[in-house]
């Protein structure tokens, strides 16, 4: 055995607080390593052209890179040993860096454990078999779950790429959050006008196959081969019948169901279709505020469609498609205003949020465009905006900024100015954060051109006065107080991740933040990525971003899959469970444990019974081998002997 | 055999410029069979002039008081001053978290305090050990024109963490009391709004506007009087009243009861064992409406009586117009 071993300086990252060279000369003493040395940047060409060379030269069979995490570059320098003849196996990292010289300052302990870690890398490697992958193949259609402004720019994108694509939306339209905006900053160009020719396509494309107001329910299989169980949620309506003519709706009795579209500023009726652009266009029952369904007597639309199409005994549907990759644009949640006891928890009308007054501005909302406030229904002469309600507030949980609501905001200032010319706006603002193209010019444009005026500082409390709001803050500015009677009080609540979202990540296998906002690949390097191999991510799921953002990710994530699916056969990772079928008693134990469903029975010649691994839907997590009472099921390139090897290795003195 | 039993600590103010306090709470809490039993040579709780000094000493002073109380074998005590309650969970949660801290406190004083007292307000046992329900069976009087703004004042639920008690920006707490005992009670936006507090002396100026702005809230709010459960709320409302019409022109005359007062009325007890004449602003003329529940019963059956008649009367016009 001849392991050769290289420690990288990182620059100063490892070479600052562990004396690299020290190591090299250490693991020179260590029996089987027949090369060791240190190098500035091993990733770099020469850094790898070095371990080539020192392959061929010294007759190197195992390779010890001490460098920066696996996650990093173990695919670098497994490419690279590779190249030079070996198996990608015989490649082992000790992460010397995250795990050693970024966490303590003290280079002689630091270069001590860094010692024993390479050591342990050593006593791996020489105990590590050659793997050899297994090509499978790619079923090429992808699944996109959310239907906004994200999710539907990846659908697009895929399609027009020739892929099939299953769109799934939990609402019962397509459109997501930007379908319910007015105007759209900083061109003022009206949201919905950009969206609808967007959201037809969805509807019309050959390529695309929609499941509005539905789920995803369950996710199995790996890239390349998933299998997805979808939930059609029951609508009560036939939509192959429904025209969407909306004669149930004007007839509904049910005049007082909450408005999911609208954001509750207004009521709708219980069977509606939820703004008039909606893709599809069809009816659905909200069965909470149905009196069919609550007292169990009506069928008033029933009876009024022309087509027949109301069916109160619908349920729950599950249908299954079978894809390849996934792309996740499943946005974002807004904080809930009883956060704010001194804002007034909800309790007054006169207090909406930001994205209840872009449905008071657009023409097809409840006021039909104009600007009345939901308590009198009377045009609001005075509007507060307070921006940051809950954002950056480490008391609500929330430490981090919303992105855009700086820039809505500053945008519906404009647009309250242009509805009511006579109206006088106020914003409370922490910082104005408005850093994208024309953005600055835009906030500038509040207030210079239409008089909004922007008080810096918190606003403390709101309380009703006769018919006007007291909203009470502090101008930092002039180190004063400040009340503003106002008719209309904004709050631009924060965002937050998408309800379910951190449950709809654990079927899918990603990873998501404390705040539910699933973590991307790399924050630089893999912005649409995840660790699962074959999931993308897209929009506001990632994390609060505003359109061109969005539709940006959209586009890349498609992209991603694009490439992904230009090959036919994708290679398997070798590194999954084995099982010795000699010593395996068929208990099947592991069958149960097993979190993707990878083992199953299988009948030898004699009608012995064994467990069997299915290599491609492994996961190589290592649950069954924990799991085995004999140890006859082993996780290749982590099996017993390798590990103990590693453990044998710092336990001797 | 009084069903509870509770250590009571009334405060030096209860002793003093809110004696009334003290003299209603204390019937009110007997009439609910509640047994109090006040602490052996207790001293002061700390507040306001030590704990802007020193930390460590101004818990001493509130755990001298709780480790007495910890030896009479009550493990709740019950307070009345929301300022005194603040600086007994201050420091009972503040030894609690930190055993240093606990130490340096145990040091000044002769009896530690191990950390076996509960302190509660007499608003939060009233509400939340005795219940509404218990609290509403007492009454045998009604005060029809009564309208209260309650008001809780800055540290009765306050900062939350500490108080530990009710909703910190909207408590409800004493407006359900009130409205247990029949009370009509305002929809009052300020009740946790400044009311000057102790500044009354460095900066009258101040707290007067503050407590002008409170006074015209609860105005506006419909109520004709406020209830408090604090002695320096009541103190700046009710004794600053007159230097506020002063200072700012305006003719306040709003009378300011403690809410033990209230119930206290609603009980029967006279105005006179309730301390109702130490009030600055009088409350006479609004507790002159004060009838038993009988007669507001038989006042309210003789008013839908004669609103049927009415009704009645009006049918009966209406169908002699059609026939001429």
């Amino acid at each position: 055995m001849r392991v050769g071993v290289f420690i990288c300086h990182c620059g100063s990252n490892i070479a600052g607080t562990i004396d690299v060279a020290k190591v090299a000369a250490e693991m020179r003493k260590v029996p089987g390593v027949a090369f060791a040395t240190n190098y500035m940047y091993t990733c770099s060409e020469p850094g790898q052209d070095e371990i080539k060379e020192a392959i061929k030269r010294e007759k190197l069979n195992r390779i010890v890179v001490a460098a920066c995490s696996p996650r990093m570059h173990e695919l670098t320098f497994r490419r690279t040993i590779e190249k030079a003849g070996l198996n990608r196996y015989f490649l082992e990292m000790a992460n010397i860096r995250e795990h050693i010289s970024w966490i303590g300052l003290d280079k002689e302990a630091n270069t001590n454990k860094a010692i024993e870690s390479v050591k342990m890398a050593v006593a791996k490697a020489m105990n590590n078999k050659p793997l050899y992958s297994q090509s499978f193949k790619v079923n090429k259609r992808v699944l996109v779950i959310g239907g906004g402004v994200a999710g539907m720019q990846a659908a697009l994108d895929c399609a027009d790429g020739g892929l099939e694509v299953i769109l799934v939306e939990k609402s019962p339209s397509v459109g997501g959050m930007m379908a319910r905006l007015d105007k759209t900053f900083p061109t003022i160009d009206c949201s919905i006008c950009i969206l609808g020719p967007k959201m037809v396509d969805v509807a019309q494309h050959d390529k695309i196959k929609l499941y509005a107001y539905s789920e995803v329910d369950d996710i199995k299989g790996y890239v390349g081969n998933y299998q997805i169980k979808i939930k059609k949620k029951a609508t009560y309506v036939d939509w192959v019948k429904c025209t969407g003519c909306g004669a149930c709706m004007e007839k509904c009795p049910a005049k007082n169901s909450y408005d999911h579209f609208n954001f509750g500023v207004a009521p709708t009726r219980a069977i509606n279709i939820p703004f008039p652009q909606a893709i599809p266009k069809k009816a659905k029952i909200d069965p909470n505020y149905c009196r069919q369904f609550v007292k169990g007597k009506c069928g008033v639309c029933a009876k009024i469609c022309p087509t027949g199409a109301i069916n109160y005994e619908m349920q729950d549907e599950i249908i299954t498609e079978d894809v390849g990759a996934i792309i996740v644009a499943s946005g974002y949640g807004l904080v809930d205003m009883d956060k704010f006891p001194e804002y007034g928890a909800g309790r007054y009308p006169d207090v909406i949020t930001g994205i209840q007054y872009e449905r008071l501005l657009n023409a097809s909302g409840p006021t039909e465009g104009h600007i009345l406030r939901p308590s009198d229904k009377t045009e609001p002469k005075t509007v507060v905006f307070v921006s940051c309600a809950g954002s950056r507030d480490k008391s609500c949980g929330i430490p981090y900024c919303s992105n855009f609501c700086c820039m809505y905001i500053a945008k519906q200032a404009i647009l309250t100015k242009d509805h009511i010319p006579d109206s006088q706006s106020y914003v409370f603002y922490m910082d104005i954060r408005s850093p994208g193209k024309g953005y600055d010019e835009f906030t500038r444009r509040a207030q210079e051109d239409y008089g909004a005026k922007y008080v810096r500082g918190r606003v403390s409390r709101i309380y009703p006065k006769g018919k006007k709001m007291v909203v009470v803050g502090a101008d930092t500015l002039l180190g004063t107080q400040v009340e503003v009677e106002a008719d209309l009080v904004v709050l631009a609540t924060a965002v937050t991740a998408a309800p379910g979202a951190p449950q709809l990540a654990e079927k899918l296998h990603i990873s998501y933040d404390t705040f539910g906002f699933y973590v991307e690949g790399h924050p630089k390097l893999r912005p649409v990525e995840t660790n699962t191999a074959g999931v993308y991510l897209a929009g506001c799921a990632q994390g609060p971003k505003d359109i061109p953002a969005s539709v940006g990710q959209g586009s890349a994530a498609a992209s991603k899959v694009q490439a992904l699916f230009s090959k036919d056969m994708l290679e398997s990772d070798p590194a999954v469970a084995k099982v010795n079928e000699n010593t395996c008693v068929g208990c099947l134990k592991c069958i149960m444990t097993c979190p993707f469903g990878a083992v199953k029975e299988k009948e030898l010649r004699g009608g012995r019974i064994v467990a069997n691994v299915i290599e491609t839907v492994c996961a190589g997590c290592g649950v069954c081998t924990a799991t085995c009472p004999c140890g006859a099921i082993q996780l290749s390139h982590f099996t017993d002997n390798q590990l103990l090897a590693e453990v044998n290795t710092i336990c001797q003195k | 055999m009084a069903e509870r039993e509770y250590a009571y600590y009334s405060g030096c103010s209860l002793e003093g410029t809110a004696v009334e306090y003290d003299m209603s709470m204390k019937l009110v809490l007997e009439a609910l069979d509640v047994n109090l039993k006040e602490p052996e040579d207790w001293s002061c709780c700390g507040s306001t002039p030590a704990h802007t000094v020193d930390h460590v000493l101004a818990a001493a002073l509130a755990a001298r008081n709780l480790s007495i109380i910890e030896k009479m074998g009550t493990d709740t005590v019950t307070v009345p001053c929301p300022s005194c309650l603040s600086a007994f969970k201050r420091a009972h949660l503040g030894m609690a978290g930190d055993a240093s801290f606990k130490d340096q406190v145990n040091d000044l004083i002769d009896e530690p305090y191990n950390g076996g007292v509960i302190s509660k307000s007499t608003l939060q046992i009233m509400y939340e050990d005795i219940g509404l329900e218990e609290v509403a069976k007492k009454v045998t009087h009604a005060l029809p024109d009564l309208v209260v703004a309650p008001y809780y004042g800055c540290i009765l639920t306050r900062p939350p963490e500490i108080a530990q008690f009710d909703d910190p920006e909207n408590p409800v707490s004493m407006d359900k009391i009130l409205e247990a005992v029949g009370v009509k009670v305002s929809s009052f936006v300020f009740k946790l709004e400044c009311c000057g507090a102790a500044f009354g002396v460095p900066k009258r100026d101040m707290v007067n506007r503050l407590t002008a702005k409170v006074l015209s809230m609860a105005l506006d709010s419909g109520a004709n009087c406020i209830a408090v459960a604090c002695p320096l709320c009541q103190q700046n409302l009710d004794l600053r009243q007159s230097q506020v019409n002063a200072l700012m022109g305006t003719n306040y005359n709003i009378p300011i009861l403690y809410f033990s007062q209230i119930v206290g009325l609603t009980y029967g007890l006279t105005p006179k064992e309730l301390g109702i004449d130490k009030l600055i602003v009088s409350a006479d003329d609004l507790i002159r409406s004060r009838i038993t529940v009988e007669e507001l019963a038989q006042n309210k059956a003789a008013a839908e009586a004669e609103e049927k008649a009415r009704k009645a009367k009006q049918k009966e016009d209406k169908t002699k117009t059609e026939e001429t």
